[in-house]
């Protein structure tokens, strides 16, 4: 936490201050931000891998140590294998679209010259809803009896379709409503990036004879390369975290097939009081998060501008 | 307004808002999870209770129904910082820990204010009881019941000549009935929901009219009669598969849409969505579940899956029983109006209540309330109860069974490996 020294005349009175008193100077700053870290990161952290240990129970009642014996019981239970691979299948469903929508809207947005700032906000504007509202209007669309989806694949001559609890569909309607919802952020962060290309890139590419197709495959999508390693990040873990959407488009029961593990952590924890195992399957989700932040850090390592 | 004003003016706000501490004969918090028009009745009784005692400080908060609302409960009595009175399912007394999540009604007080078991049907209060002492008391029962469109039964001539449904018996004269129901709605003859609790309690209604039992007195083993269990199950298959007079994908607001704007003839849920149908204006009425397989009934009303809203003290740290009076005098108080809360829909358990002239005349609110004499509470464990892991599991397992994606086969088979699963576990309460 080196304190960057700014050279500005000093008045003679004041004393400069040796360089590791400095330091520690700074350290006085970064106190209150230290303490709040520590006291709701690092102790919630701690005291959740040691609840892990115990048959902690929500209802309060004898603890009693446990060892390791909550997370052997989570290797035997098929519930969260499942809840997890619903987890992790709908991380791969739903990054892909995640990330290149949000790219065409950018480039679309950033072409477009006249109705620019419409597409700008039409794209945004999703991602300021709250999920409660997002989950509400989708109910609506899938709605199987009296859902605007179904209304149009009757119309179609089609037959009606449960899209939130039929297995077939029940995953994709999740996707769908993810999409819509948070691709304005993904789009706003490219964007901002495409904005930070030199125009002068641009034009002397097209002085040399470049098509528009050759620029945006030979200038814009390179440059854009660490936006993307960003976006593809940040949106593994939101998708990794995902609960909310699932929660309220299933009112609060989701059926196993799309159960996300954070529902089983809540189930688990909040509903069936056992708090001690909720936190050992919350530490498998916790690790993979970890391996997939690593990993990041390792294709795409800082400081390095191409 | 200076800063130091408005960090004193928050202070007093938190400090008014903490509740806890064992209030004296001056306070009453009163928790509950009423939503819907359950929700306004109960309001207005409870500032009708406030208004009669101007001297108790009335503080009522509604939480979210089910499970949000008895984590929250639990874990204010198990700190011992919980409202001086609350509601809880009484099926869901095992999953509270009497003794230590709850405290025992003081009998002298009970006495004092005349809540006496001969006031109660003997079946339920026997459930409010565990170890000698009382530990709920109950304000209602509600069953499981059958609605049923006046209009489209008049058309269909299940309407007899008193103006009431003719009385349908047995298996296949109900099919019958629906199927007839479906040719002329054009939709459904039947709707229920098969996604939440509802195939949870269509199963245990249908089992426990066969006289099948699910667990040990204690809870610690599955006693689950198979063919029962299957037969049951084939039943509920057959309604949306093999006859197909009803949906087999119906989330609970679909079915209640689809009966309150008369596209379907009947429907199977609680008795609790009297206040919507009245409000749409449905030509509707209501009788107790039907006999599906007879021969456990009692005096023509079968048996049917049911649960009670009860009074209980959530465990405060130095509860006493002077400290409880006010608590005492509000639920005598909530007994009393008793006739008021069952246009809810609900039977009340206050039996002074059940005879009077004034319950008699609600209609269709009193057509059913033989049902709280064969109510089948579901069997007490902790994981048992309205919105509990056991009512949530099955739920899914049978709605499966109904949507036709698993056979009875199947589903039984899932069911009973979620129940042995629940069974293993140590209680956590």
């Amino acid at each position: 936490m080196a304190v960057e020294t700014v050279d500005t005349p000093v008045r003679d009175t004041v004393p400069t201050p040796a360089r590791g008193e400095r330091s520690l100077t700074g350290l006085w700053f970064a106190l209150p931000f230290l303490v709040i870290y520590a006291v709701f990161m690092i102790w919630p952290i701690l005291a959740g891998l040691w609840s892990s240990l115990f048959n902690t129970s929500l209802a309060g009642g004898d603890v009693e140590f446990l060892g390791l014996s909550n997370y052997a019981e989570l290797a035997r239970d098929g519930a969260v294998w499942d809840s997890l691979w619903n987890t992790i299948y709908f991380t791969l469903l739903s990054t892909p679209p995640l990330v290149l929508v949000g790219l065409v809207m950018a480039l679309l947005a950033h072409r477009a010259r006249r109705t620019g700032w419409l597409l700008r906000f039409s794209f945004f504007m999703p991602f300021l809803l709250p999920v409660t509202v997002v989950a509400l209007i989708w109910l609506w669309i899938y709605q199987a009896d009296f859902g605007l989806l179904n209304a149009a694949v009757q119309w179609f001559g089609g037959g009606r379709v449960a899209w939130i609890n039929d297995e077939r569909t029940a995953m994709w309607a999740v996707v769908i409503c993810t999409l819509w919802w948070t691709v304005g952020f993904n789009f706003l962060l490219y964007l901002a990036a495409l904005q930070g290309i030199p125009r002068e890139l641009h034009e002397s590419a097209a002085v040399d004879g470049a098509s528009p197709r050759q620029r945006l495959w030979r200038i814009t999508l390179p440059l854009l390369r660490r936006t993307t390693g960003l976006i593809l990040v940040l949106q593994l873990i939101a998708s990794l975290k995902i609960f909310d959407q699932v929660y309220l488009l299933n009112e609060g029961a989701a059926a196993p097939i799309t159960r996300p593990l954070i529902q089983y952590v809540y189930e688990q924890g909040f509903t069936s009081y056992r708090i001690g195992y909720a936190s050992a399957i919350s530490y498998l989700l916790f690790l993979i998060i970890m391996l997939v932040a690593f990993a990041q850090f390792k294709i795409f390592p800082a400081g390095r501008d191409d | 307004m200076n800063r130091r004003q408005v960090l004193l003016g928050a202070a007093a706000v938190m400090g008014a808002a903490a509740c806890g501490a064992p209030s004296g004969n001056d306070r009453l918090r009163y928790w509950n999870l009423f939503g819907g028009g359950d929700g306004v009745r109960m309001v207005e009784l409870i500032d009708a209770f406030a208004a009669s005692r101007p001297d108790l400080d009335v503080k009522a908060s509604t939480l979210t129904w089910g499970p949000p609302y008895y984590t929250k409960l639990s874990m204010a009595a198990a700190g011992g910082r919980a409202p001086d009175v609350a509601i809880l399912h009484l099926a869901r007394l095992s999953s509270f820990a009497p003794g230590r999540l709850l405290d025992p009604f003081p009998q002298e007080l009970l006495t004092a204010a005349g809540i006496t078991p001969d006031r109660f049907l003997p079946a339920i209060w026997d459930r409010c009881v565990v170890d000698g002492q009382v530990y709920a008391i109950p304000l209602d029962t509600h069953p499981f019941v059958m609605y049923y469109n006046t209009e489209l039964c008049r058309r269909l001539g299940l309407i007899g000549a008193g103006g009431d449904l003719v009385p349908l018996r047995g298996a296949d004269d109900l099919v019958a009935a629906w199927s007839e129901a479906r040719k002329l709605t054009g939709g459904y003859g039947l709707v229920l929901d098969t996604f939440g609790v509802s195939p949870w309690r269509l199963w245990w209604t249908l089992y426990r009219q066969l006289d099948g039992d699910l667990l040990t007195e204690d809870a610690t083993a599955l006693v689950i009669d198979d063919a029962k269990a299957l037969q049951a199950l084939d039943f509920m298959r057959r309604l949306s598969v093999t006859d197909a007079v009803a949906p087999g994908q119906m989330l609970l607001s679909g079915a209640v849409a689809l009966f309150g704007s008369g596209k379907a003839a009947f429907l199977f849920n609680g008795e609790w969505e009297v206040t919507t149908f009245q409000t749409q204006k449905t030509p509707f009425s209501m009788v107790p579940f039907p006999e599906v397989f007879p021969g456990t009934s009692t005096d023509g009303i079968a048996r049917t899956q049911a649960d009670c809203h009860t009074f209980v003290l959530p465990h405060q740290r130095g509860r006493t029983a002077e400290g409880s009076r006010a608590a005492l005098d509000y639920v005598r108080f909530m007994l009393d109006r008793s006739v008021d809360w069952a246009e809810g829909g609900h039977v009340p358990a206050w039996l002074p209540a059940t005879r009077s002239a004034e319950y008699l005349a609600l209609d269709p609110q009193s057509r059913y309330r033989d049902a709280a004499a064969t109510a089948q509470l579901d069997p007490p464990a902790w994981f048992s109860g309205s919105a509990s892991n056991m009512e949530t599991l099955a739920g899914s397992a049978f709605g499966a069974v109904q949507a036709g994606t698993l056979t009875p086969e199947a589903g039984l088979a899932r069911f009973k490996a979620d129940m042995q699963r629940l069974i293993d576990t140590p209680a956590p309460v």
